[in-house]
């Protein structure tokens, strides 16, 4: 029964058991699809380029559209500043966008659909973000929190929101992309047991609802990866421009 | 929930960072590149062309200018060269038509000068013979000579009369006759 539950999807499995010293980094289920994912967007993004043609064939367009899409989201949301950032920017987009879109795949396993992953790369985003704002703007980078043109008694109250909402970005951050992930892997799930149990009689209303919500988790897997990178592009020009 | 089983979180984390320094890795070394030059290259090849494009624009707009320049010259000269001729041509036709009316009227000057000298000599023969004449007919008539200058005045006053109508004279319209010097044009 416990095989059935819908959240059984998200368990951990350990694949090989590595204890490296007193830390446990066994290969899991969650690894292996990490590795295809990492795998699979690499070969996309180089042996679409192999031929290097000035007019390009079906894949290189994919790989190029890629590319600019991403640039143009740097651009338009950091500015000519966040040329050095695009690395980056453009693997944090990849790496989502593959995880989310390979837990489509069926029997597959979504690393995205852990909070602890989501958040662990939020942290990293955030971070990073606080030091780059730092280094660029040294203590200037303060007056993120304080907006300008503001009477002194909104101040008050307007700089401990402004603190507040900038601690809240990571769990934010991480939050939206987990809860994404796992809500819509277990009303799959969920329907596919009604599939199941109402059987041939009524089964196909619940079926045709899947259909349509897997085309909708499609698309929300590559929105949320769009999501997450376009946020982690305004909280990187915040800490590029720090005046509101 | 699976998802809050902390056991897990350091495997997954330990992956995590291998996984996405692995692909950073392979996409700022090779992927990124790689894409850039292709995306560079095109864009330089398309600017290239633009440019080229301009360029051969200019030169055909310029060949356009040089073209109808060499016309308008040719055009001018053409004209040049026709009001050339027409003057000349007119200047011979002139030249031509007054040498021609010079020798008509050469030829009608001598004309009438024959005309005015076979006139007079007619006149005088016409004199002579009527004074003859008349002589004659007096001495048939009478048996005895005629008075010689009764005679005379008789003969001129009557060809006083009507003498001069019975010759033309020169410049008259009957001086173009067949043998006037028109038909010898």
């Amino acid at each position: 029964m416990e095989e059935h539950s819908p959240l059984a999807q998200f368990e951990i499995k350990k694949l090989i058991e590595i204890p490296l010293g007193g830390i446990d980094a066994s290969f899991t289920n969650s690894s292996l699809w990490m590795m295809i994912s990492i795998i699979l967007a690499t070969a996309f993004l180089t042996l679409s380029m192999r031929g290097r043609a000035m007019v390009p064939g079906r894949w290189q367009s994919m790989a190029e559209l890629v590319y600019e899409f991403v640039a143009n989201m740097l651009r338009d949301n950091v500015g000519s500043g966040g040329r050095r950032y695009f690395p980056f920017i453009f693997t944090l987009f990849v790496f989502i966008l593959f995880n989310n879109s390979l837990g489509m795949v069926p029997y597959s396993f979504t690393p995205t659909s852990h909070i602890i992953v989501t958040f662990a790369m939020a942290v990293v985003v955030f971070i990073g973000v606080t030091i780059i704002g730092f280094i660029k703007n040294g203590t200037g980078f303060l007056k993120l929190f304080v907006p300008s043109g503001v009477p002194w008694f909104l101040l008050i109250i307007l700089v401990p929101i402004e603190v507040i909402s900038y601690f809240v970005r990571p769990i934010s951050l991480s939050v939206r992309l987990f809860a994404n992930m796992m809500a819509g892997h277990t009303m799959l799930k969920v329907f596919g047991g009604f599939v199941v149990s109402l059987g041939l009689l009524a089964g196909w209303a619940p079926l045709l609802f899947i259909i349509a919500l897997t085309g909708m988790e499609i698309g929300i897997a590559m929105l949320q990866a769009y999501v997450f990178t376009v946020l982690s592009c305004l909280y990187l020009h915040d800490a590029l421009h720090p005046g509101h | 929930m699976p998802q809050l089983d902390f056991a897990t979180y350091a495997p997954q984390l330990v992956w995590l960072a291998i996984t996405f320094v692995l692909l950073y890795v392979l996409m700022s070394r090779i992927a990124l590149p790689r894409i850039a030059e292709v995306l560079e290259e095109r864009q330089k090849r398309i600017q290239d062309d633009l440019d080229k494009a301009e360029r051969l624009k200019a030169d055909t707009e310029q060949a356009i200018a040089e073209y109808e320049r060499a016309m308008a010259d040719a055009r001018a000269r053409a004209h040049a060269i026709a009001a050339e001729n027409r003057a000349r041509i007119n200047a011979e036709i002139e030249a031509r038509r007054a040498e021609v009316e010079a020798q008509i009227e050469e030829k009608t000057r001598k004309a009438e000068a024959r005309i005015a000298e076979a006139r007079e000599a007619a006149m005088a023969n016409v004199r002579e013979i009527a004074l003859q004449a008349s002589s004659a007919i007096v001495e048939r008539l009478t048996g005895e000579n005629a008075d010689e200058s009764a005679l005379t005045a008789a003969v001129d006053a009557s060809l006083g009369d009507r003498g001069c109508s019975a010759i033309p004279k020169p410049g008259s319209p009957l001086a173009l006759s067949p043998s006037s010097p028109w038909s010898s044009i």
